[in-house]
């Protein structure tokens, strides 16, 4: 497929075609952050830094409701009550527009559960069949990215549906799949060819800025032997304050609880995301906690991501490399550095099993 | 592309009796309101359910009525947290949401032609009495049935109403417990481990399955260690918090395992290659 290119001047031009038929989503200043927002005319996309929130919401909103109930009372016995449920989705046709590529890549790990050919999760798969994605390669990488080590890139398009590439006076803008063709379909766009050279040597220059990869994958059998080794957890995770932003923006965490809300007769079961960094996520009614400690749920986190996922799928981790939970922790936890460690560190044995 | 129904959407039920079984254990009969679809329910000794209160929320319990016996759904709700409160509150011609069947269940068809000792304490007897029923009601294709069922005291004891048939047939074997003697009691008295032990079932061609509360199943499973039965020929089951009930919102997992999706049902084998966070 030929590649096109957006000058610089055009893009309002085409995020507003884009608005015209669906909902876009774009990285926005907001006070101290940039979180994604829907466009409208006036809005300035923020597209020369990562997001500091990803475009989870997108496709898993924070809060949603998945049913309404409604209670009627028989008015010939007012004892006599009925109940009904009523699915409640809300889809709407959507476009991420300046996500990453590790944002985009994250929704594959949700995918692997989410969707499978026993259970779907009906409003996420609405949602996902209606999103697509407009995602801007990385030229500049941050210290705390390492999508090169879980098997990406900073120009990886798998995910995305247009790969936009920033070349001098504009982006060059490459059709990622079946589906991104009718996103490309712009008058406001030209041929753009001749700039993919330029953008292969942007490409280049983002990946070796990463630095050398390292491999995560001896974690999938070391975190499941340091279970027990608690003193190797009760040490990585000793700063951890639970406060949960590790999860909150993982573009791959995807973890939810459920709750209901009455108002009179009527109200909605609502699923929200939940967080494993927190004491309550698994309390038990009898008291019994079984990850009673912060060392037992950052286990938890890290065992998921690079080793319990990996092991359930085949293969994949359950991480994007995106390096929000390094760079926005407030107490500068690094799960690069617990992982390798994992690795690297003997394993303690327990006294007594 | 297949399209499966939401797995978030209970269906209505309506409660046809309950049953207080001891202060703390409430039972509830409850038929789904579409008649064709209580007509076509099937589920697996072993298997649970979720209930819902709308307004409250969800919890897990085992259905502990066999599929053998389709009049009614049969769950037993211990008061602790806040949908089993209000669950209690709930009386016949009320309506609930209930998802089932959810989870794996006991492997009823490998156990075909074994001896069966089953040793409950508790509500922990609730997911042995749906096995139990279940074989009595396909005696011929089990060997030798014995139960071993204990509680704190006689007003602790569950299911009372099944007593009288399970202490009475031929063709199975019950020994009711209790922790300390109490006025009018018959049966025996001592801590179900070693009860267990003084009866003394031989571990040839026998399986057991145990469940009740922790301190007892560990006791438990150390006895059976005792009497010489195999790792794979012990059953129990498993419970944490649940929401999602199917593999999805990240919280019942012990390591690679989801107890919704893996268990409830898990041989003492599997047990022990699972890392310890119970």
């Amino acid at each position: 497929m030929d590649a096109l290119f957006l000058a610089d001047d055009k893009l309002s031009a085409w995020l507003g075609e884009l608005a015209a038929a669906r909902r876009v989503l774009v990285p926005v200043r907001e006070r101290e952050a940039v979180v994604f927002r829907p466009y409208a005319a006036g809005v300035t996309p923020v597209l020369d830094r990562q997001a500091n929130v990803p475009p989870k919401a997108s496709v898993f909103p924070a809060s949603e409701a998945l049913m309404s109930f409604r209670y009627t009372k028989n008015p010939e016995n007012l004892g006599q009550v009925a109940v009904e449920v009523h699915e409640t989705i809300d889809a709407p046709p959507t476009v991420v527009f300046g996500g990453r590529p590790c944002d985009a890549r994250g929704f594959l790990v949700f995918d692997r559960v989410y969707d499978t050919p026993k259970i779907q999760d009906t409003a996420y798969k609405k949602r996902r069949e209606n999103t697509l994605f407009v995602t801007l390669a990385c030229d500049d990488p941050q210290n705390t990215c390492f999508c090169n080590s879980i098997g990406s890139s900073p120009y990886d398009a798998t995910g995305s549906d247009v790969l936009l590439t920033p070349v001098s006076g504009g982006y060059l803008v490459e059709c990622a799949s079946e589906r991104g063709k009718e996103l490309v379909e712009s008058k406001l766009l030209s041929d753009g060819n001749a700039l993919r050279e330029e953008a292969k040597t942007v490409h280049a220059s983002a990946l070796s800025a990463l630095g050398p990869a390292w491999n995560p994958s001896p974690a999938k059998a070391k975190l499941i032997e340091k279970f027990e080794d608690m003193g190797f957890w009760e040490d990585v995770s000793a700063k951890c304050i639970s406060c949960g932003a590790c999860t909150y923006l993982c573009p791959t965490c995807y973890c939810f609880n459920v709750t209901d809300e009455r108002t009179g007769m009527k109200g909605e079961r609502i699923r929200t995301w939940d967080t494993c960094m927190s004491y309550l996520f698994t309390l038990e009614a009898s008291g019994h906690n079984p990850r009673p400690t912060k060392a037992h749920r950052l286990k938890n986190r890290v065992g998921h991501k690079f080793s319990y996922y990996p092991e359930i799928h085949g293969g994949p981790i359950a991480c994007c490399g995106c390096g929000r939970c390094i760079s926005l922790c407030p107490v500068s936890v690094d799960i690069r550095e617990i992982v390798r460690l994992s690795i690297e560190r003997p394993t303690a044995k327990p006294e007594n099993k | 592309m297949t399209t499966l129904p939401n797995p978030y959407i209970p269906e209505i039920a309506t409660i046809i009796e309950t049953i207080q079984e001891t202060p703390a254990i409430k039972t509830f009969r409850v038929t789904l309101n579409t008649p064709e679809r209580m007509k076509s329910f099937r589920y697996e000794p072993g298997q649970v359910g979720q209930l819902s209160v709308f307004g409250v929320g969800e919890a897990t319990f085992v259905i502990n009525s066999p599929p053998t016996r389709m009049d009614y759904l049969q769950f037993s709700v211990m008061a602790a947290g806040e949908v089993t409160s209000r669950l209690h509150s709930l009386k016949a011609g009320d309506q609930i949401g209930v998802r089932a069947p959810l989870g794996n269940a006991f492997p009823y068809e490998s156990m075909k032609g074994k001896n069966v000792v089953f040793v409950g304490g508790g509500i922990g007897m609730a997911p042995l009495r749906t096995l139990l029923l279940f074989m009595l009601d396909n005696r011929k294709d089990y060997g030798d049935i014995s139960l071993l069922y204990g509680a704190r005291s006689p007003e602790d004891m569950a299911f009372r109403y099944d007593l009288p048939d399970w202490t009475t047939r031929k063709d199975m074997k019950t020994v009711l417990t209790i922790d300390r003697e109490a006025p009018g009691w018959e049966h025996t008295v001592g801590l179900i481990p070693n009860v267990l032990l003084d009866m003394n079932p031989s571990p040839e061609n026998t399986v057991a399955v145990t469940c009740g509360p922790p301190i007892m199943i560990k006791f438990t499973l150390q006895a059976l260690k005792k009497l010489g039965f195999p790792d794979e020929s012990i059953y129990t089951t498993l419970e944490k918090r649940m929401k999602c009930g199917v593999g999805i919102c990240g919280r019942c997992n012990i390591g690679t395992k989801y107890v919704c999706m893996d268990g409830p049902v898990f041989t003492y084998a599997e047990l022990k290659k699972l890392p310890s966070e119970l």
